[in-house]
C-alpha cells in the first residue's frame, strides 16, 4: 500500500487576507476582495478591477523579513510569507532527518519586474537595471523559497497555466506514494502584473463588474493575486513526530481535455475525466463528496462547461459547489493552491464557504451555487478544481482523516 | 524505478534530428556566440493550417514530439510531459512589448495565449487527440529532470503504459543581449568546437528541443534504460557533491560520464575537481561545444547517452583528454547550471 | 466596392499568417469559420482588433461580432455601411 498523504499545515496570502485567518474570517463574512487597483500600474484602473494583495512590496518584503533593499519580485514575497506560514503552522523543522521537497508553480514568476525593465530595455537594449530581471522566470521564487527554508534534494516549479498549483500538490502527493520523499511543500505564487491584465483582457474575458461565476449574466473572470502553500506529510512521517493531521489528500486526477488552446469543450469532457480520475483514485462514489470548490472563473465559457461536466458525473448526487473566485478573483498560477487551502479550511472548520456575486442561475445549468454559509456541518470530502489553459485540467479531492 | 527509452528525437545545432542521433561529422561554426538549431522543414510534419500561430519553439516541440513518437512506434502516449526552463520566450517578448508599444490598447491576443510554458505539451495534446496525463515543468536546470521523474512515476504507479517527455528552450536576440548583459556569454565570439579549451569567463548560448519516449519495458526500438535521476540545489561545497554522486551512482562506478562542461573557467572547476576524485579513471565526455548552455540542455546529453548505449560507439569529438577504447554499459549525465541547480542521470545499456 | 474586398483578404491573409493562402483561395461568400476557412475564437480575437485598428471599427456584442465576422463580404459591409457618415 502507498504511503496515506497527510495535510499538516497550510499558509495563504490573497486579496482577502495576508494569513490564514484573515483568509478565514472573509470567507465566513463573505468578504470580496475584489475592488479597484492600488498597487499595479495601468490605463484600466477606472475600468477592470482586480483582486490585489492590499499591501505594497515595501510591506510585503517586512512580512517575509528580507531587506528592503533586496529585488524580490512580488511573486516570490507573496510566496516566501504563505510558505513560510504553511512551514511555521505545520510545525515541521529541517532537522529532524526526513526526506523534504519543495514543488511551486507559477504562471508569470517575476514578470513584475521584468515589466519595470523592459520599459527602458525595449527602447535601447543597454538600458534597464539589469538586476531587475534575474528574477523573470518562474523558478526563480521557488529557489527564493528553497533557500530561504534550506530545501535541496527535490525543488521544482510546475507551470500548466491555470491548473499549476493544483498539479504541485498532486506532485508532491505521488512524491511521497511512490517513496521518494517523506514530505513536501506544495503551492504556488503569481503576483498581478500588466502582462496578465492586458493578456486576459485581449482576449476579451475580463469582467469588467467583477467576475460572477456560475451566474447567467456571467461575463468573465477577474484577475487576483496570492500564494498559498500546503505541507503534505506521510503517515509514516506524521506518526513518527506525533502531529495531527488536517485532512488527508485521497484523490487527484490530470487530464487533458485536448479540444482548443484556449477554449473548454462544451460538454467539458477533460473536466469530467480529471473529476472522475480523482474519484477513481480516492476509490469513491460521487455521492460522498460534501462540497465542491469549482474552478468557476466566470467566464461564460469555463462555467457552462465545468458546469455540464460536474452535472454529468454528480447526477442526482449533486453536492454544494461554489466558487471561491468571488472573494479571490482568478489568481491563475496560485489558485490551485488557494482553492486547496479553502478546501482543507472546509474541512476543519465543518462549513462550506457561499459563493457570493451571484444573482440569477444559469439557464443551461440544472443547479446554481450554493450561496449562504453553511457551519457546524460534518464535512467529509471536499474537491476541488483546477483547469488551465491548453485543457490541462487537475482535480483533488481532500478528505477528513 | 527505471524506464526504458524507446524514441528519441532530437533538433539542435546539430545533424540530430535529420541526420543519425551521434555528432559523428559535427557541426562547427566559427566566429559565434551564439548556437541556433537546425530546424527541419516543419511542413513536412505539421499542416500549415495548424502551425500557422505557433512560434519556433512550439514548432520545434511539435515536431520533435511527433518524430519520437513515430520512431517508438506509438500513436496516443499515456502522458505528455514537458519541462523547459524559459518557455515560449518569443511570444512573452512579444506580447509585453506590444502592452508598451500600443500603450495597453487594442492588443494581439495570440502571443499572449501561446506565451505560457505549457503551450508545447498542450499543442502536442490537441494534435493526437491525447486526454491522458499532461504536465509542464519549468525550473532552470531542473526542468528536464522533473519531468523525467514524473515519467517514471507514472510509469511505476502503473498509471500510464508509455510517457513521452519533452525538453526545450529557445534563444531569442532579446534573450541573448539580456543574457549577456548579466555576464552569462563569452566576450569574445568563438568556433564552438573549441569551447572546451577557449578559457576565461562565459561560455556559448545554445538552444534544443529533445523527446524520449519512456516505457516499462524494453522494445525493439529501445535505446538504453534510465536508472535514477537526481536532483541537488545548491550544494554547499564539492564535497557535498561527491557524495551525492556517490549516492547516484550505488555500487560500481559508471563507465563512461557525460560531464556539463561548458568552457567557463569559474564554473567549470566544479567538473574538474570531479574528474580528479569522484570520476578518477572513469573516461570523460562533453557535449556543450555541440549545442550550446540552456536550461534544458541535459537533454542533448541524455540523447547522446542513449545514443552511444545503443550504436557502441563514441563520437570522438565528445571527448576529452586521454581516452580508452570502451564501450561503456553505464553512463551517468552530470550537469550543473552555474553551480546551482545540479542533476545527474544515470542510463545504461539494455 | 472589390477593391475592400480584395484589401480585407490580404489583411487577413497576414493577421492570421495564414502563409499557404493566396488571396484567391478565399470565397468572398464562404464562411470564415469552422466550415469554411476553419477558423477558431482567437482568430475571430484577431480580427476584432484589425477591424478596430485598421478601420477604426469596433464589434459591440458577441452577437454582432457573429455577423460581421461571418465572411469577407460581411466585413466589407460592415466597414462600408459604418464609413458612410
Amino acid at each position: 500500500m502507498p504511503e496515506r498523504v497527510i495535510i499538516t499545515g497550510t499558509g495563504i496570502i490573497s486579496s482577502i487576507g495576508m494569513n490564514y485567518e484573515e483568509n478565514l474570517n472573509s470567507l465566513r463574512k463573505g468578504i470580496t476582495g475584489i475592488g479597484k487597483n492600488s498597487h499595479l500600474e495601468t490605463i484600466y484602473s477606472d475600468e477592470i478591477p482586480v483582486a490585489e494583495v492590499k499591501s505594497g512590496n515595501r510591506e510585503l518584503r517586512a512580512l517575509a523579513k528580507v531587506p528592503q533593499k533586496s529585488l524580490f519580485s512580488r511573486t516570490s514575497l507573496l510566496a516566501l510569507i504563505a510558505a513560510g506560514e504553511a512551514v511555521e503552522r505545520s510545525g515541521i523543522r529541517n532537522e529532524d532527518g526526513l526526506r523534504t521537497g519543495l514543488i511551486s508553480a507559477s504562471t508569470v514568476g517575476g514578470m513584475d519586474r521584468t515589466e519595470i525593465f523592459f520599459k527602458k530595455f525595449r527602447t535601447e537594449k543597454s538600458q534597464g537595471r539589469i538586476r531587475e530581471v534575474i528574477s523573470h522566470d518562474v523558478g526563480d521564487h521557488t529557489e527564493a523559497i528553497a533557500s530561504a527554508f534550506g530545501i535541496r534534494e527535490f525543488v521544482t516549479t510546475i507551470s500548466t497555466a491555470c491548473s499549476s498549483s493544483a498539479n504541485s500538490i498532486l506532485l508532491g502527493a505521488r512524491l511521497i506514494e511512490n517513496g521518494i520523499l517523506d514530505r513536501v511543500i506544495a503551492g504556488g505564487s503569481d503576483a498581478l502584473t500588466l502582462f496578465t491584465l492586458n493578456g486576459f483582457n485581449s482576449l476579451m474575458i475580463l469582467d469588467k463588474r467583477g467576475c460572477m461565476p456560475f451566474d447567467d449574466d456571467r461575463n468573465g473572470l477577474t484577475l487576483g493575486e496570492g500564494a498559498a502553500y500546503l505541507v503534505l506529510e506521510s503517515e509514516t512521517a506524521v506518526t513518527k513526530t506525533g502531529k495531527k493531521g488536517l485532512c488527508v489528500l485521497t484523490g487527484y486526477g490530470n487530464a487533458c481535455d485536448a479540444f482548443h488552446q484556449t477554449a473548454s469543450s462544451p460538454e467539458g469532457d477533460g473536466a469530467y475525466m480529471s473529476m472522475d480520475k480523482a474519484l477513481g483514485k480516492a476509490g469513491m462514489h460521487p455521492d460522498r463528496i460534501d462540497y465542491i470548490n469549482a474552478h468557476g472563473t466566470g467566464t461564460k465559457n469555463n462555467d457552462l462547461s465545468e458546469g455540464k461536466a460536474v452535472e454529468r458525473l454528480f447526477k442526482d448526487s449533486l453536492p454544494p459547489l461554489s466558487s471561491t473566485k468571488s472573494y479571490t478573483g482568478h489568481t491563475l498560477g496560485a489558485a490551485g493552491a488557494i482553492e486547496a487551502v479553502f478546501s482543507v479550511m472546509a474541512i476543519e472548520h465543518g462549513c462550506i464557504w457561499p459563493g457570493i456575486r451571484f444573482i440569477s442561475k444559469m439557464k443551461e445549468l440544472s443547479f446554481e451555487p450554493v450561496t449562504s454559509l453553511t457551519t457546524g456541518t460534518e464535512v467529509r470530502n471536499v474537491m476541488s478544481n483546477s483547469f488551465g489553459f491548453g485543457g490541462n485540467n487537475t482535480s483533488l479531492i481532500f478528505s477528513k482523516c | 524505478m527505471e524506464a526504458y527509452i524507446n524514441g528519441i528525437s532530437a533538433i539542435s545545432p546539430q545533424n540530430t534530428f535529420s541526420g543519425g542521433l551521434l555528432p559523428i561529422e559535427p557541426v562547427g561554426y566559427s566566429g559565434i556566440r551564439s548556437l541556433k538549431c537546425i530546424e527541419p522543414k516543419y511542413s513536412d510534419f505539421i499542416d500549415p493550417m495548424v502551425s500557422r500561430r505557433m512560434s519556433r519553439i512550439i514548432r520545434m516541440g511539435v515536431c520533435a514530439a511527433l518524430k519520437c513518437l513515430s520512431e517508438a512506434g506509438i500513436r496516443n502516449p499515456g502522458a505528455i510531459i514537458t519541462g523547459t526552463g524559459l518557455g515560449c520566450v518569443e511570444d512573452t517578448g512579444k506580447f509585453l512589448n506590444s502592452v508598451y508599444e500600443n500603450e495597453e490598447k487594442l492588443l494581439n491576443p495570440t502571443p499572449f495565449i501561446q506565451s505560457t510554458h505549457n503551450t508545447v505539451a498542450a499543442s502536442i495534446a490537441l494534435l493526437l487527440k491525447c486526454n491522458n496525463y499532461n504536465s509542464t515543468y519549468g525550473h532552470r536546470a531542473f526542468s528536464l529532470e522533473s519531468a523525467l521523474i514524473d515519467g517514471l512515476m507514472l510509469l511505476n504507479e502503473g498509471s500510464a503504459e508509455n510517457v513521452l517527455v519533452g525538453a526545450l528552450d529557445e534563444m531569442t536576440p532579446e534573450l541573448f543581449s539580456i543574457t549577456d548583459r548579466l555576464g552569462f556569454w563569452k566576450r569574445q565570439a568563438i568556433d564552438n568546437l573549441t569551447l572546451g579549451n577557449s578559457g576565461g569567463r562565459g561560455t556559448i548560448a545554445g538552444e534544443g528541443a529533445a523527446f524520449f519516449m519512456l516505457a516499462g519495458s524494453r522494445t525493439e526500438t529501445s535505446y538504453a534504460k534510465i536508472c535514477s535521476i537526481r536532483m541537488l540545489y545548491r550544494p554547499s561545497g564539492i564535497d557535498e557533491t561527491k557524495s551525492w554522486i556517490r549516492e547516484v551512482t550505488g555500487n560500481g562506478n559508471p563507465g563512461l560520464v557525460i560531464l556539463g562542461i561548458n568552457g567557463d573557467e569559474k564554473t567549470d572547476t566544479v567538473y574538474e575537481q570531479l574528474i580528479e576524485e569522484a570520476f578518477a579513471g572513469i573516461p570523460a565526455l562533453y557535449y556543450k561545444h555541440l549545442c550550446g548552455e540552456y536550461d534544458t540542455s541535459a537533454a542533448f546529453a541524455l540523447a547522446m547517452a542513449a545514443g552511444i548505449l545503443r550504436e557502441k560507439r563514441i563520437p570522438e569529438i565528445m571527448k576529452t583528454g586521454r581516452f580508452p577504447d570502451v564501450v561503456p554499459s553505464r553512463i551517468l549525465v552530470y550537469n550543473h547550471l552555474r553551480n546551482t541547480d545540479h542533476s545527474a542521470i544515470l542510463v545504461e545499456s539494455c | 466596392m472589390e477593391q475592400l474586398e480584395q484589401k480585407l483578404k490580404e489583411e487577413i491573409i497576414t493577421a492570421l499568417n495564414l502563409s499557404e493562402m493566396k488571396p484567391d483561395n478565399i470565397d468572398v461568400n464562404a464562411p470564415l469559420f469552422v466550415d469554411g476557412l476553419g477558423l477558431d475564437s482567437i482568430d475571430a480575437l484577431e480580427l476584432t482588433v484589425l477591424l478596430e485598428k485598421k478601420y477604426g471599427l469596433r464589434i459591440q456584442t458577441s452577437e454582432e461580432g457573429k455577423k460581421v465576422l461571418y465572411s469577407v463580404k460581411s466585413m466589407a459591409e460592415f466597414i462600408r455601411s459604418n464609413n458612410k457618415g
